[in-house]
């Protein structure tokens, strides 16, 4: 069957550069009525940027946007919606102080600036019946609410506008297996009437359930589209990654499992959010955190350095158990803990000073340290080939990657017993992610203990010599060795058994 | 109605304290809850309760309006040469009066808006040149307010009095119905999530111009009823009201960050404000130590506010 109409969304030579960084460089890219399109990439391949462009949010740099092969030009969001363009956004767009009604009614078609009829709340409870949110209640304030029922509501307020185009950028990545089938259901229905859908996800089973057509990105770049079940799992990877998964990641030491142990963690609770939690890594050991965000992980390490208040369980570093009260409790030299915050925008660094104000931040406090000295820090910039146009420029000059390489040398300058560290390669390029591996790699021989979260698998799998999958605040599975599997970490990502898991277990 | 109750709950203590206060007022005053002290209680009330309203406006989309006296002051002094003579030039004058005032509240918005200038520098620095215009105008205070109009304005209706007719007006027949618009919605959303407002397709910089806006037509409002209350203009009125609107929305419940609060909040954080003054003049402590009581109640109930600071179990947070 081939279509003569023109595509309902086209984009003919877009780029999108940022400064010296081009999230998008030349893509075409065609999206048409009545198909599912699923867009994969890794992280900073340019599919929230593609996603932001489309919904208004961002405008390119060079390019054209057309829309039933009219060229239109997308200055605001409400442009975009006023062609039937919809995003559902990664980063939610409910505002927090106001209730779920309100929220619904908030830029809802035909709600203007003046009396708000309150049309079209009937439709959105009705998709919140149907995706398993009908307990919400309209009158909750949405900061009450838990990020799962968030992300219903931003999929009610998305449908309830009747998109031409419906954008899922990771729209239920908090949502529970039987409630994303629910979801899927509905996008399907959607589909048959006319609607094309853009999907992204992390999650090959998802794109496998619902995509009709499937575009790869890899560095701002469009690699290749192809229809569903063209090309098997491997050769995707392959195209996301640009090389072989193997080749990235450095080679893991083997007998580890005797050395002594650096963290030993017992029974660690906070609040109702992480639940009961005893791990330990050992001297040269690189740990994985994984599970869907907000399952605790992330909580978990803000924990271990002093970050909460009223946190339960014992703490011991090197078989002495320490109470650690706060960041500078955890970078004091008896101890020696160092993190890496998952935001380095807003918590690993300050943005408008120097790499070098940047570089002296942790060592500051430290009596046995003298944060001024330039030889603390060289060794590590070296080592991370930190590319830089001199070190009195601000941090924000750099590109992400380099910018995330000044937070690593900060706290590898404290020579630290053990590393926590929050996603580091998060949106960061292939050949800098390739390059803080090895460094990471390099540091656990040395003997730093290393406890890595991750939302990448194949970190969890190539990079960690152990790891532990959190489910709702608790680990619900700790695999290592051959069990170290994407089925594996998958299956445990979502708390279900799978056969090879079973057998495991 | 135990919902309504909690979702409203800023509003709600905010208004049991202010019966309390009044109450103890009303029973240390020697002449007790007659329609004479009331009126003068109310009116009192009503011209900070208006700075109020203009200073949540500016809040409520996270910005602040340190030209709320200087609009005031500004407007009070128009008003001493256009609120006397004829009818129709008098109601000429009420109108050219409050518009003065949403004028210098839009210009406070456009630079904000076009200028990318924070709002508390752009008030700061629209304020001076609001007093040096109001300073032109009238460089020691005079001129007069019809007296008529004055008295139907600041006295009482039916035994009722008329500042307190006019508050009710103002949050059934203004307050209740805007809240329930699409620029009321606005105010919140871009208060209390700017991004989120933004990606939801609402005009960001509208709003924002409206916001200001209204701030200043409600500090021209309070400029044109201060003018009925004392019948002259005087330019050096300023300083007083802009911190005390400030006060009185915190009083009332609406946070300095955006996005929580509403203009009831807003209205009974002035009345409180006013009667905790009101009873110092009676409870004798010397009249030079009252600013030093006043200013600890003040103290007092923002901090505990402030309260949900303690509450963070996450020290992050305590940040953000």
């Amino acid at each position: 069957m081939t279509d003569i109409r023109p595509p309902l969304l086209e984009m003919k030579n877009i780029s999108k550069h940022f400064g010296a960084t081009k999230a998008l460089d030349g893509v075409d890219f065609a999206c048409r009525a009545g198909e599912v399109h699923a867009v994969l990439g890794e992280n900073g391949a340019g599919k929230s940027t593609l996603m932001k462009l489309i919904a208004g949010v961002l405008q390119p740099t060079h390019g054209q946007l057309r829309v039933d092969g009219q060229d239109v030009a997308l200055n605001t969001p409400q442009d975009a919606l006023r062609h039937g363009l919809v995003c559902m956004f990664q980063e939610l767009s409910l505002v927090p102080d106001l209730t779920v009604r309100e929220n619904l009614l908030l830029g809802a078609p035909g709600a203007g600036l003046g009396w708000l009829r309150g049309t079209g709340l009937s439709d959105a409870q009705d998709v919140l019946n149907r995706i398993g949110g009908d307990q919400i209640k309209m009158g909750a304030r949405v900061a009450d609410l838990t990020l799962p029922q968030r992300q219903q509501v931003e999929i009610a307020k998305a449908i309830m506008k009747k998109p031409r185009l419906l954008i899922l950028d990771e729209a239920t990545s908090a949502l529970s297996a039987s409630v994303v089938d629910r979801v899927f259901e509905l996008v399907r229905e959607a589909r048959d009437g006319g609607t094309a859908v853009l999907f992204i996800s992390h999650r090959f089973h998802e794109v496998e359930a619902l995509a009709d057509r499937v575009s790869v990105f890899r560095n701002g770049q469009r690699v290749e589209t192809f229809l569903k079940g063209a090309h098997d799992y491997g050769e995707i990877i392959d195209m996301m990654v640009g090389q072989k998964i193997e080749e990235l990641f450095p080679q893991k030491p083997a007998g580890l499992s005797n050395a002594e142990v650096v963290l030993d963690v017992r029974s660690f609770s906070w609040e109702d959010r992480v639940k009961d939690v005893s791990l330990s890594v050992r001297r040269g050991q690189i740990v994985g955190l994984g599970g869907l965000d907000g399952q605790g992980q992330g909580a978990f390490l803000m924990g271990l350095f002093g970050l909460l208040r009223k946190a339960d369980g014992t703490t011991a570093i090197a078989g002495q158990t320490s109470d650690i009260t706060s960041p500078k409790v955890a970078k004091h030299q008896d101890i020696a803990l160092a993190y890496v915050p998952e935001d380095r925008k807003t918590e690993g660094l300050i943005l408008d000073q120097s790499i070098q104000e940047n570089l002296e931040l942790a060592a500051l406090g430290r009596t046995d340290l003298d944060a001024g000295d330039a030889a603390l820090y060289s060794g590590s910039l070296d080592q991370l080939a930190l590319k830089h146009g001199g070190l009195d420029l601000p941090v924000s000059s750099l590109s992400g990657g380099n910018q995330q390489k000044v937070v690593l040398a900060k706290w590898l300058a404290l020579k630290p017993r053990c590393l926590l560290l929050a996603d580091p390669t998060r949106g960061i390029d292939v050949k800098t992610k390739t390059q803080i591996y090895a460094i990471l790699r390099q540091l656990a021989d040395q003997g730093t203990a290393i406890l890595l979260l991750s939302t990448d698998y194949e970190e969890l799998i190539q990079l960690c010599d152990e790891t532990h999958v959190f489910f709702d605040g608790a680990i619900v599975a700790s695999l290592k060795g051959a069990e170290l599997t994407p089925q594996n970490i998958i299956a445990a990502t979502l708390n279900v058994a799978t056969n090879e898991a079973a057998r495991h277990a | 109605m135990l919902d309504y109750m909690r979702s409203n709950r800023r509003e709600v203590i905010a208004g049991l304290v202010l019966i309390a206060l009044l109450a103890t007022y009303l029973g240390t005053h020697p002449r007790g809850a007659s329609t004479y002290v009331m009126t003068i209680w109310a009116n009192q009330c009503l011209i900070l309760g208006l700075a109020a309203c203009a200073q949540f406006f500016a809040v409520v989309v996270r910005g602040i309006d340190l030209s709320v006296g200087a609009v005031m002051a500004l407007t009070n002094c128009i008003a001493s040469y256009l609120l006397d003579g004829s009818a129709s030039g008098i109601a000429f004058g009420m109108v050219a009066v409050v518009a003065a005032g949403a004028l210098c509240g839009l210009l406070n918005g456009v630079i904000i808006v076009f200028g990318r200038i924070q709002p508390i520098v752009v008030t700061l620095a629209t304020a001076s040149v609001f007093i040096g215009i109001a300073l032109l105008l009238r460089p020691t205070p005079g001129g007069a307010v019809n007296y008529d109009l004055a008295d139907a304005m600041t006295l009482d209706f039916l035994g009722i009095p008329t500042a307190l007719v006019i508050t009710a007006v103002a949050v059934v027949g203004f307050w209740l119905p805007f809240r329930r618009t699409g620029l009321g919605l606005g105010l919140y959303a871009l208060g209390s999530s700017e991004q989120a407002a933004f990606q939801s397709g609402i005009d960001t910089r509208f709003i924002r111009l409206a916001a200001f806006t209204l701030a200043g037509l409600f500090g021209g409002l309070a400029g044109l009823f201060y003018s009925f209350v004392t019948t002259t203009g005087d330019a050096g009125i300023a300083a007083g009201f802009t911190l005390n609107s400030i006060a009185a929305v915190v009083l009332g419940g609406v946070l300095l960050r955006g996005g929580v609060g509403s203009l009831v909040g807003a209205l009974a954080g002035a009345f409180i404000l006013k009667t905790i003054a009101s009873l110092m003049f009676f409870s004798g402590i010397p009249s030079l130590a009252q600013p030093l009581f006043e200013g600890l109640i003040l103290a007092g109930a923002i901090a505990i506010g402030g309260a949900d600071v303690l509450r963070a179990r996450n020290k992050l947070e305590v940040y953000s």
